[in-house]
């Protein structure tokens, strides 16, 4: 079992391997689909993102609403495959963490290794379990976007299994054929 | 109690508590894998099901789209208009309470904007001979492994063999994206699009049942065997609990063609049913 601990330490996240189960505790950006859209868009015309990409990550969720009393409502992974168009540019742009579910692009895999990145697989549909592992719920940019939005989470003990490490290793699931 | 209260009852459970078929195959899962990584997500998987259960959580954040199979007596009192009407209220009054997430967009597109209400729902009918009630089953599908489901057109002549190379290729291709131990359902025959609601309606089949024609049973019994050889596994990951039920659906089709539609859900299998005894007219209907 390994822990990382967001925003990371550069040894600690080279210490994760393929293979293991990584818990995460501390900062997690989250943004799907139109968030990379519009992320894209920004770098497209030379601006500045609405966040610092530098020691952080970005988890691919669009939560339930949160019921009365609770911070988050289910905020389990969204298939990581349709952010492939976009992940090779944030690669290049500092994001070096990324965690969603199911298989990733070759040139995914590729840009990983060359910026020395992770891709952290959360259980799927296991929405329930991932609200109680949120301590902190705040929207960064775009509400309009409802559950799409860009939030920073606070989480502790977010379990995932390391899929493609920083070293270039992935597990052979990690590849979508 | 009104039609589209039962209606909601229903579909409130439903986002944050399995069926029991479901919830058993699950559970039986782990205790049969032998794939470490596998073991890990079905434990998530278990942990997660309690933890919907004992809080107002979702099972999931895709608390899905609405689709419902109406089977319709031939003696039943019907008039689908007040029928409708009864299945988008309970439809949209539970969504609200149950805090489902709104994931329905009104135009697919263009606007892509979101309805705010999680309707419409997905209907289709089916006259149901013999009987004289109507009954509701519902289900919340979800769309990562909606986007797995999909047809093939084969060859009139490729027979089983056909169709079962042609499913096994489909869950291939799903891999670990619909949120393996899935649930499968498989329509054959009919047009492209009446084999796609067929394996919709053999979604609904209870986990773990079977086909009553000998052929179609062992079809099953194959399909399942040899898609849980692929060793997708749970999560993706490995193992050898990659389906945990398989059931097909037939219909008459044209001697050219083979229509095989494969609808896939995710471990979330979640389902409801509702009875209205006698049918409905638009009266206050006995419900079971």
């Amino acid at each position: 079992m390994a822990i990382l601990h967001l925003p990371f330490e550069e040894e600690e996240l080279k210490s994760i391997k393929a293979g293991d189960e990584v818990l995460i505790t501390g900062k997690l950006y989250v943004g799907r689909d139109q968030v990379h859209l519009r992320f894209k868009e920004i770098l497209d015309r030379g601006g500045n993102l609405p966040i610092d990409f530098e020691g952080n990550g970005i988890y691919y969720m669009g939560p339930s609403p949160a019921p009365d009393g609770y911070e988050i409502g289910a905020c389990g992974p969204t298939t990581s495959q349709r952010m492939d168009p976009f992940s090779p540019l944030m690669l290049s742009k500092g994001l070096r963490v990324m965690v969603g579910k199911g298989p990733r692009a070759k040139a995914v895999l590729d840009a990983v290794e060359k910026y020395h990145g992770l891709y952290l697989q959360a259980f799927g549909g296991c929405g329930a379990l991932y609200a109680s592992c949120v301590k902190k719920k705040s929207v960064v940019a775009y509400p309009e976007l409802g559950p799409e939005a860009l939030l920073l989470l606070e989480v502790e003990n977010f379990p995932t299994i390391c899929m493609a490490d920083s070293s270039g290793n992935y597990l052979p699931s990690a590849i979508f054929v | 109690m009104e039609l589209n209260k039962s209606i909601e009852n229903a579909l409130i459970d439903a986002v944050r508590i399995l069926p029991e078929d479901v919830e058993r195959v699950i559970r039986k899962a782990l205790e049969t894998e032998k794939d470490s990584r596998g073991r890990l997500v079905l434990e998530k998987i278990v942990q997660n099901i309690d933890v919907a259960a004992s809080s107002a959580l979702p099972l999931c954040q895709d608390c899905g789209m609405f689709y419902v199979w109406v089977e319709v007596g031939d003696r039943a009192r019907f008039n689908i208009a007040a029928l409708e009407e009864e299945i988008y209220k309970g439809c949209e009054s539970a969504a609200q309470k149950a805090f489902y997430r709104k994931s329905i967009v009104t135009e697919p597109v263009f606007e892509r904007e979101n309805s705010q209400t999680n309707l419409p729902p997905v209907i289709n009918y089916e006259l149901k001979k013999g009987s004289s009630d109507i009954i509701l089953h519902f289900l919340l599908k979800g769309f990562g492994s909606e986007n797995c489901s999909s047809v093939r057109m084969i060859n009139p002549t490729a027979g089983e063999e056909g169709v079962v190379n042609a499913v096994l290729d489909m869950m291939k291709k799903a891999g670990g994206k619909p949120c393996p131990p899935v649930f499968l359902g498989v329509g054959v025959g009919g047009t492209m699009d009446r084999a796609a609601q067929l394996s919709k309606k053999a979604l609904i089949r209870e986990a773990g049942s079977y086909n009553p024609d000998p052929r179609y049973r062992a079809m099953e019994e194959r399909l399942l065997k040899e898609i849980n050889a692929v060793n997708i596994g749970p999560g993706g990951l490995g193992g050898e609990n990659t389906c945990l039920s398989i059931a097909v659906e037939s219909a008459p089709t044209h001697i050219a063609g083979l229509p095989v539609a494969l609808s896939v859900n995710c471990w979330a299998d979640r389902k409801a049913s509702v009875r209205i005894l006698g049918g409905y007219d638009g009266n206050t209907a006995p419900t079971v």
